[in-house]
């Protein structure tokens, strides 16, 4: 853990405690089992805003926290470790980030306070395709009389069933592929002409499918500047990169405690499991690799807080690094933990879907070493 | 004491004064120099000197043992502003392994005469000091080694065979591990000896490794004498001195090797030997990826080290993290050399001769002698056992056969 605040390691114990009093990985088992509308409980949503939780990036002039995204990480990695279903990282952290990015200042009074108060749901829709890929949008928005209208497809987006508004990226001018021509849109998700479907992903969280057809937007619902909105979607994408990398920590450490406690315990061959070599040197391995990917993870989050210059490379090689340990991880939970890993009533496989669903989310190792690559121009 | 700022301008201050300008921007000279004699001359000479005398050669020591009383910040601002002119502290190199092991374990566990005795040496730079730990069958299991010390007098008698004893034939002082009861379990009879090598008694004869020639000797114990004074900590208890000294050790191997420009530096190297795309990427896909990997690694590396320091509020101590960084920087510096033996094709093969260049050569020499890396201070397995063990508290396995 990095040298924390005492107001980080504040937030965190108090997270830690109510997370595992209130609603520990147990609480996910039953929320996936009863098939909840919105893939989470609304009294959990409800007490996290309740603590402010949704405020913690919006900055104060809007009625948010202005805490930062090091400490939000550290919430974040508390929910990862207990799988804690809400739409708290969907919106408060990529909904506010794209606002806070691209709004001017009329959309920041209009949807902040109401992100940081957990009374709007404001999601991300940018993915069109299998592959994260975001220069290959399609998507159109061309120009009616009194503003947008949109048409196209918009998959594997978070929260997507419980948002009341979306960012949209989507084409102004290009061609799939260009980064030149992509624009933003924020808009309610209940407009005329867009339909919404619930995908049953294997980790049970919230996403959807969203269709566009003949949707017409005002010229106001434009956020950032027409035809240049690569970059602005790049920065909020490297945000919820970082983001979604301290919730796969948590979610990773979770495993990595559940291995080491089971490695102290189980006996074989007359043997607590853990004296033989071959899965100790393999628990110095998985110890080595978390503490790695936790120094890129906070120091992707806390370059971002600093409005540092490296901002996305240290992102890309955030997301990489935790998602390679996190594939790593949650394999080695099953494998150790042998057949009992392998049993639904164990919690061993809520992890292990949930970590490759985190993997692919935001580009996937392979799209991030891609990237850093090319950031460093080789 | 004086604040940051006040002190860094003394520092300045004493730099402008002390540094003779004709060694700026020498430090590779200067430590291949004074990792080989001791016998300086002129302003190689003046610098030393003007180092020990304001005790900067170990800057956080004592100043009755020769240091300056620094505070673990302070030193890192005398560090800076060395770099800012071109100087370079070249007393660690000149002690041998006196500034980075044996002083810091002396410090710990020496009584104040040998405290006394032996720091203002090191110190200063003008006694050098090797290791005498390995043997022939004591390496990774270094507690089996048989070189044995008998009381004989005011004297210990030493006979045996060391090896990988680094700098042996150009040190003064030597720091051995050898047994003093034969009887006891093999951790509990071992004892920490320091001796002077100018006698007889003891032999070295140098080591020529794969990549060349090396600062190794083994080095031959024939009734050498270690005066009683000198057994560092109490006797049979040597173990938990060489743990120490070990973590020590451990400690000087986890530095971050890699800076800013020295990665822009590698990924043109690449570039100019693989070749480039249309669009700027490196014309060999599989090699481009597992170079991003090397760099992210090294990166997440130096990053680690960094927190680590940070998470220590600024204390700079042995920390069980040093094993987790050894094995990563170990890692690191490997994939380096192999990588950039493997870009450079057939230039990269070379062993001397002028159809290769320095650099070529070069990277030959250093991915053979990096190959001791995950050899030494506790092989990459041993570190594993460690962090394990002392880490992850795993039990020690009890199988019988």
């Amino acid at each position: 853990m990095a040298a924390l605040t005492e107001e980080q390691t504040m937030i965190r114990d108090q997270a830690r405690s109510w997370l595992t009093e209130q609603y520990p990985v147990q609480k996910f088992r039953e929320m996936r089992d009863s098939q909840a509308e919105f893939a989470f409980t609304p009294d959990t949503w409800a007490g996290m805003a309740e603590m402010g939780w949704p405020g913690i990036l919006v900055p104060e002039q809007y009625g948010g926290l202005g805490l930062g995204y090091l400490t939000f990480g550290v919430v974040l990695e508390e929910i990862g470790r207990q799988l804690t279903a809400s739409p708290l990282f969907a919106s408060a952290f990529v909904g506010a980030s794209a606002v806070m990015l691209a709004g001017n200042d009329q959309q920041k009074q209009q949807w902040l306070p109401a992100i940081a108060d957990g009374s709007q749901i404001v999601t991300l829709a940018s993915d069109e395709g299998p592959r994260h890929v975001p220069a290959a949008i399609s998507m159109q928005a061309s120009r009616n009389s009194g503003g947008f209208e949109l048409n196209g497809n918009k998959t594997f987006v978070l929260e997507g069933m419980a948002a009341s508004a979306l960012v949209v990226a989507a084409r102004t001018a290009g061609d799939a592929g260009d980064q030149q021509g992509i624009s933003l849109f924020i808009l309610a998700a209940d407009t005329d002409g867009i339909s919404r479907h619930a995908l049953a992903t294997m980790d049970s969280r919230g996403y959807a499918n969203i269709s566009f057809d003949k949707v017409s937007i005002p010229a106001d619902a434009l956020l950032g500047e027409l035809d240049q909105g690569y970059a602005l979607l790049e920065a909020i994408l490297d945000r919820a990169s970082a983001g979604i990398a301290a919730e796969m920590i948590g979610t990773a450490a979770q495993s990595f405690d559940m291995t080491l406690d089971y490695l102290k315990n189980r006996e074989q061959f007359g043997q607590v499991i853990g004296s033989f070599q071959a899965l100790g040197h393999r628990a110095a391995d998985l110890y080595t690799d978390k503490e790695m990917a936790r120094s890129c993870m906070e120091a992707a989050l806390q370059a971002i807080d600093d409005n540092g210059e490296n901002i996305a490379e240290l992102c890309s090689l955030s997301k990489c690094k935790t998602g390679d340990f996190l594939h790593f991880m949650s394999n080695q939970l099953i494998q150790i933990h042998g057949g009992i890993g392998m049993t639904d009533e164990f919690d061993a496989g809520l992890y292990l879907k949930r970590a490759r669903v985190l993997e692919s989310c935001y580009g996937n190792q392979a799209y991030h070493r891609d990237r850093y690559a090319r950031l460093l121009n080789f | 004491m004086v604040n940051a700022t006040e002190f860094r301008s003394a520092v300045k201050g004493w730099l402008e004064e002390n540094f003779p300008l004709a060694l700026k921007g020498q430090t590779a000279m200067l430590l291949e120099l004074a990792s080989v004699q001791n016998n300086l001359e002129g302003d190689i000479l003046l610098w030393r000197q003007n180092l020990a005398q304001a005790g900067y050669g170990a800057p956080t020591w004592p100043k009755a043992y020769g240091g300056a009383g620094l505070t673990h910040p302070q030193a890192k601002i005398l560090a800076e502003e060395m770099k800012r002119v071109g100087a370079f502290n070249l007393i660690p190199a000149l002690a041998g392994m006196g500034v980075t092991m044996v002083g810091p374990t002396v410090l710990e566990y020496g009584t104040d005469d040998q405290k006394a005795r032996h720091l203002p040496g090191i110190a200063s730079g003008t006694i050098r000091w090797c290791l005498g730990l390995s043997e022939p069958s004591a390496g990774s299991d270094l507690a089996s080694l048989t070189t044995k010390a008998v009381a004989d007098g005011d004297n210990w008698l030493l006979n045996g065979q060391k090896t990988w004893t680094s700098g042996a034939d150009i040190s003064q002082w030597c720091g051995a591990l050898v047994r003093t009861d034969s009887s006891a379990k093999k951790r509990d009879g071992i004892s920490f000896l320091m001796l002077p090598m100018d006698q007889a008694e003891i032999k070295t004869r140098p080591i020529k490794l794969i990549a060349g020639a090396s600062p190794f000797c083994e080095t031959f114990f024939d009734d050498a004498k270690a005066s009683k004074d000198d057994l560092l900590g109490k006797p049979n208890e040597g173990w938990s001195v060489i743990k120490r000294l070990l973590q020590h050790e451990r400690q000087s191997q986890t530095s971050a090797s890699r800076t800013g420009s020295a990665r822009e530096a590698f990924q043109d190297t690449a570039k100019r030997y693989v070749g480039v795309d249309a669009q700027g990427r490196l014309d060999d896909a599989d090699l481009r990826i597992r170079l991003a990997n090397h760099l992210m690694d090294a990166t997440a590396h130096s990053l680690t080290v960094r927190r680590i320091r940070e998470e220590a509020r600024g204390k700079v101590e042995v920390s069980a993290a040093a094993s987790i960084l050894k094995n990563t920087a170990t890692q690191v510096a490997q994939i380096k050399s192999e990588l950039t033996l493997e870009l450079m094709g057939y230039q990269g093969l070379g062993w001397q001769g002028d159809s290769f260049n320095e650099e070529e050569l070069d990277n030959v020499r250093s991915w053979l002698s990096g190959k001791a890396m995950s050899i030494y201070g506790g092989s990459y397995e041993v570190q594993k056992n460690i962090i394990s063990k002392n880490i992850l508290g795993l039990p020690e396995n009890t199988q019988k056969g």
